[in-house]
C-alpha cells in the first residue's frame, strides 16, 4: 500500500507527518532538532529512506543533518567521535566555503549591497537541498549569500560550483528581503548536464554542463521595482517548478507575476491573467498534468498575507492565465498567514495530493489536486518548507 | 580535565547532558580547550569557531571565573581555576529579543 511523509521544516523544528494513499489520517513525528531553523528536508529519489536537512540558527551557523531510515534516527555526516582520541576530524557537513580566484586567491567577486555599493560574499545559511536523481550521496545546496554548492559524498563534504557566482554578473547580484538566498533547484531529468537554480534578487539561471559554465535566463521578466525593469540581472525569483515529463517547460513566481517559459528558461512571458494579486511565493505543478499549476497570491510585498483575509490556492489547468480559486476547507475569514517560497509541494498519487504550510503553523493537504482541503496539523511553528515523498 | 558547558543548542546537537569534560594536552587556553572540545565533539566544528577562520561566532561569549574571556587572544592561558577542574569554561549564547 502506498504512503505519504510530508517533510516540514518550520522555525523551531522539522516534523514529519506520514500517512496512507487515503491520507485521512496522520501521524505526527516532532521536532526533530527543537529550537533550531529548519530551513528544509528533502529525501533522496533513489533512496526514500535517505532525507537531508537544513538545520540552522544564527548564533550557532550551519548543521546538514542526513537520516538513512526515513527520518527515525538522523547523523551529522562525518561528525562522528574519532577513533584516534585527540586527531581532528576530517568530515565537514557544514563546511561550506566559497571558492577563491585561483590565480589571486582574492574572493571571486563581490555583490551588490542594499545601498548600492559592493559587498563580499558570506555565507549564512543552506536554504534548500536537491538531493540527486540518481545517486543518493549526490546532493546540492542552494545557499545565502548565493551560491550552488555539491556534495559528492552524503554531505560530509561540499565544492562549490563556482562558476555560477564567477560567470560574470556578480556584482549585480544584490540581497532581497529574506537575504540573498539561492532559493530553488530543478535538475532535469532528461538532461543530467541541465540544471536551473533561482537567487532573490538576482534571478533564473541555467547551467548544460553539469554546472561549470551558467547563463541568466531572464529575458521577459519585468520587474519595475528595478532601475532597469527588463534587465538581464535583478529580478527578485521566488520560485521556480518544473513538470518531470516537460524539463523544457518553466514556471516562475516572480517578487509581482506568475510567468512561465516554453524554451527552457530563454524566453519569459507573464501568465498571471484573472488572479487577483500576482505577488506570491509559492508554484507548484500537478504530479501528473503538467499544465495543471498552483500558486497562493499574497495581497502584495508591503502586505504578506492573503487578500481580503481568505487563504485560497489559485489552480490553472491551461497552464497560467486562466485562474480558479480553491478555497473548499480553507479559511475565508480573518487569515492572515503567509504561504514561504519553499512550502508547496505535490505527491504522486493516482490522485494528486497538494500539501502546502503556512507561517501560522498549519500543513493543509489536498487528496484531490485541490478541490478539497483538510489541515494535517494546526499549531506548529511557522512553517519554511514543504516536501513530500509518495513511497510505493 | 577541564569542564566546558555549553549552551542548550549545542548540548543537544552534541548528545550530553550537563558539563562535558574533555582533556587538554599541554596549558590551557581558549584554543587548545576549544580544539579538544572538536576533537571529542565532531559535530561542534564550525558552532562555535568559523571552520576557516577559527574566529568565535559572533553571537557567542566566552567566560571563566566570572571574567569575559570572549575577546582574549586565543593563545590566552585560562584561569588556574579552570585549568585545574575546579571551575568550568562556558560558552554562553547571546541574548537576544524580549
Amino acid at each position: 500500500m502506498s504512503k505519504v511523509r510530508v517533510l516540514v521544516g518550520t522555525r523551531k523544528g522539522a516534523f514529519i507527518l506520514t500517512s496512507d494513499g487515503k491520507r485521512e489520517k496522520w501521524d505526527v513525528s516532532g521536532p526533530h532538532f527543537a529550537g533550531w531553523e529548519m530551513y528544509h528536508v528533502k529525501g533522496s529519489p533513489v533512496d526514500p529512506n535517505r532525507l537531508y536537512a537544513s538545520q540552522t540558527s544564527g548564533w550557532f551557523g550551519q548543521v546538514i543533518q542526513r537520516s538513512s531510515d526515513g527520518g527515525k534516527t538522523w547523523e551529522t555526516p562525518g561528525g562522528e567521535a574519532m577513533p584516534t582520541p585527540g586527531s581532528m576530524p576530517a568530515g565537514a557537513s557544514n563546511k561550506f566555503v566559497y571558492d577563491v580566484s585561483p590565480s589571486t586567491g582574492k574572493p571571486l567577486t563581490t555583490h551588490q549591497w542594499y545601498d548600492g555599493t559592493q559587498h563580499p560574499w558570506e555565507f549564512k545559511r543552506v536554504w534548500h537541498l536537491e538531493p540527486s536523481l540518481t545517486d543518493a550521496d549526490t546532493v546540492y545546496a542552494g545557499v545565502e549569500d548565493a551560491a550552488l554548492f555539491k556534495s559528492t559524498d552524503g554531505a560530509k563534504s561540499w565544492q562549490e560550483l563556482s562558476g555560477l557566482r564567477g560567470h560574470g554578473t556578480g556584482p549585480k547580484w544584490q540581497p532581497g528581503a529574506g537575504g540573498m538566498c539561492l532559493h530553488s533547484i530543478l535538475l532535469d531529468p532528461s538532461n543530467p548536464q541541465r540544471i536551473y537554480i533561482a537567487i532573490s534578487a538576482a534571478g533564473a539561471f541555467r547551467t548544460d554542463d553539469g554546472g561549470k559554465t551558467w547563463k541568466p535566463i531572464n529575458q521577459g521578466l519585468k520587474s519595475t521595482y528595478i532601475p532597469d525593469p527588463t534587465a538581464e540581472i535583478g529580478h527578485c525569483v521566488h520560485h521556480i517548478a518544473m513538470h518531470p515529463s516537460r524539463p523544457g517547460v518553466l514556471f516562475m513566481q516572480k517578487h509581482w507575476d506568475v510567468m512561465r517559459s516554453d524554451n527552457a528558461g530563454d524566453m519569459w512571458r507573464e501568465v498571471s491573467g484573472n488572479l487577483p494579486t500576482d505577488f506570491g511565493f509559492v508554484i507548484d505543478v500537478h504530479a501528473h498534468e503538467p499544465e495543471t499549476i498552483y500558486v497562493v497570491p499574497i495581497k502584495s510585498d508591503g502586505e504578506h498575507f492573503p487578500m481580503d483575509g481568505k487563504l485560497r490556492v489559485y489552480r490553472s489547468r491551461t497552464g497560467g492565465n486562466e485562474w480558479e480559486p480553491l478555497t473548499n476547507g480553507l479559511p475565508q475569514r480573518d487569515c492572515y498567514v503567509n504561504v514561504l517560497r519553499d512550502a508547496m509541494a505535490v505527491d504522486s498519487l493516482d490522485s494528486c495530493g497538494v500539501y502546502f504550510g503556512t507561517t501560522g503553523g498549519q500543513v493543509y493537504c489536498s487528496s484531490d489536486a485541490g478541490d478539497h482541503w483538510a489541515p494535517i496539523v494546526h499549531d506548529l511553528p511557522a512553517v519554511l518548507s514543504v516536501e513530500v515523498q509518495t513511497i510505493r | 580535565m577541564i569542564h566546558v558547558i555549553l549552551p542548550a543548542h549545542l548540548r543537544t546537537l552534541a548528545h550530553v547532558d550537563g558539563e562535558v569534560a574533555v582533556d587538554v594536552k599541554g596549558p590551557a587556553t581558549l584554543r587548545s580547550v576549544l580544539d579538544a572540545l572538536e576533537a571529542q565533539y565532531p559535530v561542534l566544528r564550525g558552532t562555535i569557531r568559523d571552520h576557516v577562520t577559527l574566529q568565535r561566532r559572533p553571537f557567542l561569549r566566552f567566560f571563566a571565573c566570572q571574567e569575559d574571556l570572549s575577546l582574549e587572544p586565543p593563545d590566552t592561558p585560562l584561569p588556574d581555576a579552570v585549568a585545574r577542574g575546579s571551575e568550568p569554561f562556558m560558552i554562553i549564547g547571546a541574548i537576544a529579543g524580549g
